[in-house]
């Protein structure tokens, strides 16, 4: 079993895997871009590697595609060997890369299928898979334009349409979103996820956008200055980075109440927000200990919910721990 | 591999057509540029043309104007446009990304000369002919044919190295009209400080040797350098490198 990071073990129940990577990094003039990574990736879940810029993102992908060497350790994507294999996995995988790749003097149905032709697909075949793909954009109608004058949205539509146009088992997604307005970012999601579900395809993403990651992925990667600092499903990443918070709604929050809470040790922090007070807790503490506390020190309590932390909140807390 | 080559090569030769403005205006472009090397030169130069070696020597510079019109383009265009990382995360092989590449330049700058030469022996024979057929020896055909390909092939060769590593296609450019001009000054420089007996020499050596020795050894030459030239590219061409530049 590869070690998983801080959160989570990996559930050997999920099936086969799709990418496994065991202590993977990379170099750059005496820099490591990428740091002792190891993770995995099981088949057909979209797997959500998240991270600020320059965290080593992109050169993850780079180095499961095999475009790069890795300085040390080892991956295996779809079961070929990154380092002796990359031609095996790069016929079977897909990718939008930071660029969607796309010739500007060709029209996207030429485009489309110069990457089809890459990927022997008969000319029938390709007249379909182009249709469908940009039916399913809403980019068929401009099929005979030379992509040079459109807009970033519709280029990286049809960067994603080149992505999956060969039907890739595996496709790494750089910021497939970036560029889009929410509309088509949503209908992206949307069909990202009808992807997976329809034709099992296993997809690693990276994203900027947590409440897209949140909604699509089922297990992430947290990744900072080439160090992974936690993998596993979302709920693992939101319970262990956060803990949980309390909300509290009521009257008589005096200062003397929050000084007495502030020196539980299962508070981890608190603080008042229009009118209620929230009270973050360290390892799922119980609340009703705190409740009756409160109601000592002369708090009307009217109502006590707990409140799910975002990944958005997760992602932020972890970054700020680990400075 | 074939097929990979062919799909690389009719896809830079989609792009050059359209890299002159439209496919109209590209065509345009070419024809008035084959129209004056085929039609107009020939036309002067009246019977002279199929029968000394200038035809020859013109089936050997045109390639070269040609192919360096597009081929700081190959790689270095590539790049400037953000799809060379795109194309080598394919599953195309590295030497499949390489010959088709190097194949379009040296075909469409091999095509279009041979274009032009048969147009030009058309308007010569129209104007000229006055009822005989005028047509090339075979040797000097086949001269035509040998060094418009190999100086295709030559002018693919070093440009391909230079587009390569170059940031820009504005770059690849002005490093290869930097390299075509100290190519043709240091001939002209060598030439001239060659002591006139040596000159004399090769003069009579070269007369002297008849067109089919020469030919050969001239196909030799070139044949030569363009293998190194693609034996370089070949080394030099490393996806994590492209990459990284």
């Amino acid at each position: 079993m590869i070690p998983m990071g801080d959160v989570g073990e990996y559930d050997s129940t999920m099936g086969d895997v799709a990418i496994r990577a065991e202590h993977l990094s990379r170099e750059f003039h005496g820099v490591r871009a990428v740091d002792d990574l190891s993770f995995e990736v099981p088949v057909g879940i979209v797997f959500g590697f998240l991270g600020p810029n320059g965290s080593g993102k992109t050169t993850t992908i780079r180095l499961l595609l095999g475009l790069l060497e890795p300085s040390v350790g080892e991956a295996a994507v779809l079961g070929h060997d990154v380092r002796r294999e990359a031609e095996a996995i790069r016929l079977r995988a897909g990718a939008l890369l930071e660029y969607p790749g796309l010739y500007d003097r060709l029209t996207a149905e030429a485009n489309l299928d110069f990457y089809g032709r890459i990927w022997h697909m008969p000319a029938n075949d390709r007249r379909t898979r182009i249709r469908a793909l940009l039916t399913q954009f809403g980019l068929w109608e401009r099929r005979d334009e030379r992509i040079g004058g459109w807009s970033r949205g519709m280029r990286q539509k049809l960067g994603i349409a080149r992505a999956l146009m060969h039907r890739p088992a595996l496709v790494f997604l750089d910021e497939p979103t970036a560029g889009l307005d929410p509309i088509a970012a949503a209908a992206l999601v949307e069909d990202l996820e009808a992807l997976v579900a329809g034709e099992g395809v296993t997809i690693f993403l990276t994203t900027h956008n947590l409440h897209e990651a949140e909604k699509l992925c089922r297990r992430v990667g947290v990744i900072r200055s080439g160090h992974l600092l936690a993998v596993g499903t979302t709920e693992d990443l939101v319970r262990s980075t956060s803990g949980s918070r309390v909300e509290v709604i009521g009257r008589g929050f005096c200062e003397r109440t929050l000084h007495l809470l502030e020196a539980r040790p299962e508070v981890a922090g608190l603080g008042l927000r229009n009118g209620s007070l929230w009270i973050d807790l360290r390892d799922d503490a119980a609340v009703a200990p705190l409740v009756s506390l409160m109601v000592g020190a002369g708090v009307a309590i009217e109502e006590v919910r707990r409140e799910r932390a975002s990944l958005e909140e997760a992602f932020i807390s972890l970054m700020e721990r680990e400075v | 591999m074939i097929a990979d080559i062919w799909t690389v090569t009719t896809k830079e030769w989609r792009e050059y057509v359209i890299l002159r403005g439209s496919a109209r205006g590209g065509l345009l472009g070419l024809l008035v540029f084959a129209g004056f090397i085929g039609v107009v030169m020939p036309v002067e130069l009246g019977a002279s043309w199929v029968d000394t070696p200038i035809a020859i020597v013109s089936a050997f510079w045109l390639p070269l104007v040609l192919v360096l019109s597009v081929i700081g383009d190959s790689f270095a265009g590539e790049r400037e446009r953000h799809t060379l990382e795109t194309l080598l995360a394919t599953r195309l092989p590295d030497r499949a990304i390489l010959l088709g590449k190097m194949a379009a330049a040296v075909g469409y700058g091999w095509a279009l000369t041979l274009i032009a030469t048969l147009l030009g022996l058309l308007a010569v024979n129209l104007v000229h002919g006055h009822g005989r057929l005028l047509l090339f020896r075979p040797l000097a055909g086949l001269g035509i044919a040998e060094v418009s390909l190999l100086g295709a092939a030559l002018t693919a060769g070093a440009g391909g190295l230079v587009s390569l590593r170059s940031a820009t296609v504005r770059e690849a450019q002005q490093r290869l009209s930097i390299a075509v001009m100290g190519v043709f000054f240091g001939l002209l420089i060598g030439l001239q400080a060659m002591p006139r007996a040596w000159l004399n020499r090769l003069g009579e050596a070269i007369l002297g040797a008849g067109e089919g020795p020469l030919l050969l050894v001239v196909g030799l030459l070139l044949g030569l350098v363009d293998v190194a030239l693609l034996v370089a590219l070949a080394i030099r061409f490393r996806r994590a490198r492209l990459i990284l530049d």
